[in-house]
């Protein structure tokens, strides 16, 4: 387990009313306030106010409706929605191959996995077995994913409770991953990656390279990033038993990814469901004790290691051979024997215009995505579009426990709350 | 198949339908009428333990006369099985499922979505409002297949009406009764709130 404790005796300086300096010991403990900050029995309304749609510290556009006694939440509503693009019912008008685009804007902070997931789900519908290459790159594009998904995740929430420095760290060491990705795909966002069966694209030269350069730099900045927050007292005072649930709660929630572990569930899709042959790569889960914004932090943080891990293992093991599957009935024929060959042509014209069909049936397949557990849900009638696709967004799911997390808490806690649950709207409203 | 299926079969006789397998995924059909139990007994049965609710969904089929599915996806942690559990709505009949939020909390949301896009009616939910969609939306249930693609309307009117919702400005009577918000309200948003009307949108075309 990769848990590390911090100590509860992290001190910040403070002045005693003689003017000596004094230690002031932060943590979830009882803490006796210095001065008596209780207040005369005053009559007073509760007062209601509105978070959003428009506002940073909400991460998008989801609207919190907040009932206030004095600071203290008494009850949060969210209202989502703001950004519902209606990418289910499109994508039944779309061949298999057609939603790849759609999934770019769904989770657009981690666009790649998005791309594998749907991938994945028709293949797993359509039986379709990839290359070992194919499997290998796309286990690349996943925990390149990861990794820039919790660096965006980790800057802002830095900036949410007041810490700047490492928000520009992290988009520092973003950028770097966003430059290979732009290698590869040719985009920074709609990166489109996958394709059924393959991969629209094999890696260029000098990708490898990059990688391993990211792979030996990236740990050095998670250090500094690590001595900045995690023993910092603010930190903690800001972090530490708020948001508290615990593992049943967070079960009957149906939370996953960092959200689920933080309380103490060890459950990984890539460990308990594996896919992409992730059983046979060396790492670890990190899973916390306590269920509040600071092991949420502490896994996130975590995580980013293990999938720096998993990076180098990839790019050491990575085979030659193809990319795509041997089967000219689901992966486009190359321009030049389209162009030249009468059967490559006819494929070409058959798979633009009638796409691929799927055998009927229904495949539900979850990935282990950088919000949680990401799953594709399509049924299929034995047409080339899907009869339904439905999306396990990971971030909606987990954002349902909000009010239970933040009822009690202060206002400015509910904007931690709010940030450790690592939402992202394209994907909750979709 | 997954073995829980036997057990099931035999705890619940015929209310358990037909059971098959597609894309190794083993999918049950059950009874409307004991979802709840099924339910109950799927997570709390030592040998089941299915504790982890995936997903809840629905499908319409682009067949006219198959029923409408609600889709449940259920896990074991402990044993790492999945299980999909469906329930068929016939489309002459009520679209009306019981809800299984006093299971498990992170059906609210879920169960919201379903009966948002799908007009399924949960009974025994909490608070079953539209959640994707705004409130006072009134083109019906989008993920419907007889829901063209481009909504019921033309763009400008849908343009229109967007700008005329004004969803800020609807919070539910229950969010105004908490602050004691109401009392201040002009008083023909009063009465008209007091009707339970949650601003409808005018105009010649209105439609359920």
């Amino acid at each position: 387990m990769a848990k590390r404790t911090v100590e509860l005796d992290v001190a910040t300086p403070g002045l005693s009313e003689a003017g000596d300096i004094q230690r002031i010991p932060l943590g979830v403990g009882d803490r006796t306030p210095l001065v008596d900050t209780r207040e005369p029995e005053l009559e007073s309304d509760n007062m209601l106010i509105n978070l959003g749609p428009q506002h940073p510290a909400t991460h998008g556009v989801l609207r919190l409706v907040v009932e206030l006694d004095g600071e203290v939440v008494q009850r949060v509503i969210p209202h989502v929605g703001y950004l519902h693009s209606g990418f289910e019912k499109l994508g039944e008008y779309r061949h298999y191959n057609q939603l790849i685009p759609l999934t770019d804007r769904m989770d657009y902070l981690a666009p790649m996995s998005n791309n594998v997931c749907l991938a994945l789900a028709a293949e797993k519908l359509m039986g379709i077995e990839t290359t070992e290459r194919c499997k290998v790159l796309r286990v690349i594009a996943c925990e390149m994913s990861r990794i820039i998904s919790h660096l965006v995740w980790m800057g802002t929430t830095a900036i949410d409770i007041g810490a700047f420095t490492p928000f520009l760290w992290c988009f520092q060491q973003r950028e770097v991953i966003y430059d290979l990705q732009e290698m590869w795909t040719g985009a920074r966002l709609t990166t489109s990656l996958t394709r059924v069966g393959g991969l629209m694209a094999d890696i260029p030269d000098g990708f490898e390279q990059g990688l391993r350069n990211f792979c030996s730099g990236f740990p050095k900045v998670l250090d500094e990033v690590d001595r900045m927050l995690t023993r910092n007292g603010i930190w903690c005072g800001r972090t530490q038993g708020i948001g508290v649930l615990s593992a049943e709660n967070a079960i009957n929630y149906s939370l996953s990814g960092p959200m689920l572990r933080a309380s103490g569930v060890p459950y990984d899709v890539r460990k308990d469901r594996p896919y992409l042959d992730y059983e046979t790569y060396d790492f670890e889960v990190p899973v916390g004790e306590h269920g509040d914004v600071y092991d949420r932090f502490l896994c996130r943080f975590e995580e980013m290691r293990q999938s720096t891990r998993i990076l180098e293992q990839a790019v050491k093991r990575l085979p030659d051979g193809p990319i795509n599957v041997d089967d000219p009935r689901v992966i486009l024929p190359g321009k030049g024997e389209a162009m030249s060959d009468m059967e490559a042509m006819i494929f070409h014209f058959k798979q633009v215009m009638e796409g691929v069909p799927a055998p009927v049936g229904e495949a539900y397949m979850p990935i282990e995505g950088p919000k949680g557990e990401l799953g594709y849900y399509l049924v299929s009638d034995g047409t080339a579009k899907p009869v339904r696709w439905r999306v396990r967004p990971p971030a909606f799911i987990n954002l349902a426990a909000l009010p239970e997390m933040s009822e009690g808490h202060m206002l400015s806690d509910l904007i931690a709350i709010n940030a450790s649950v690592d939402i992202v709207m394209g994907e909750v409203d979709r | 198949m997954n073995p829980s299926i036997t057990t099931l079969r035999r705890e619940f006789g015929d209310k358990v339908r037909r059971a098959h397998v597609s894309c190794g995924d083993t999918i049950v059909y059950v009874d409307a009428a004991v979802l709840t139990d099924v339910m109950k007994y799927l997570k709390d049965t030592a040998e089941h333990d299915y504790q982890y609710l995936v997903d809840i969904t629905a499908v319409e089929y682009r067949d006219g006369e198959r029923p409408l599915e609600v889709v449940y996806e259920l896990f074991s942690l402990e044993r790492r099985v999945p299980l999909r559990v469906k329930v068929e709505l016939p489309k002459d009949q009520e679209l009306s499922v019981q809800s299984i939020v006093p299971i498990w909390k992170g059906a609210n949301w879920l169960e919201r979505e379903v009966y948002d896009m799908f007009g399924i009616h949960f009974e025994g939910h909490p608070d079953l409002r539209r959640i994707l969609m705004w409130e006072t939306y009134a083109e019906g249930h989008p993920l419907r297949k007889d829901f063209p693609l481009r909504g019921r309307f033309s763009r400008a009117e849908q343009v229109r009406q967007a700008l005329n919702a004004n969803p800020e400005a609807h919070y539910s009577m229950e969010e105004l009764s908490i602050a004691e918000a109401f009392v201040d309200l002009p008083t023909d948003m009063k009465e008209r709130l007091a009707r339970g009307e949650r601003g409808r949108v005018g105009g010649p075309e209105e439609s359920g």
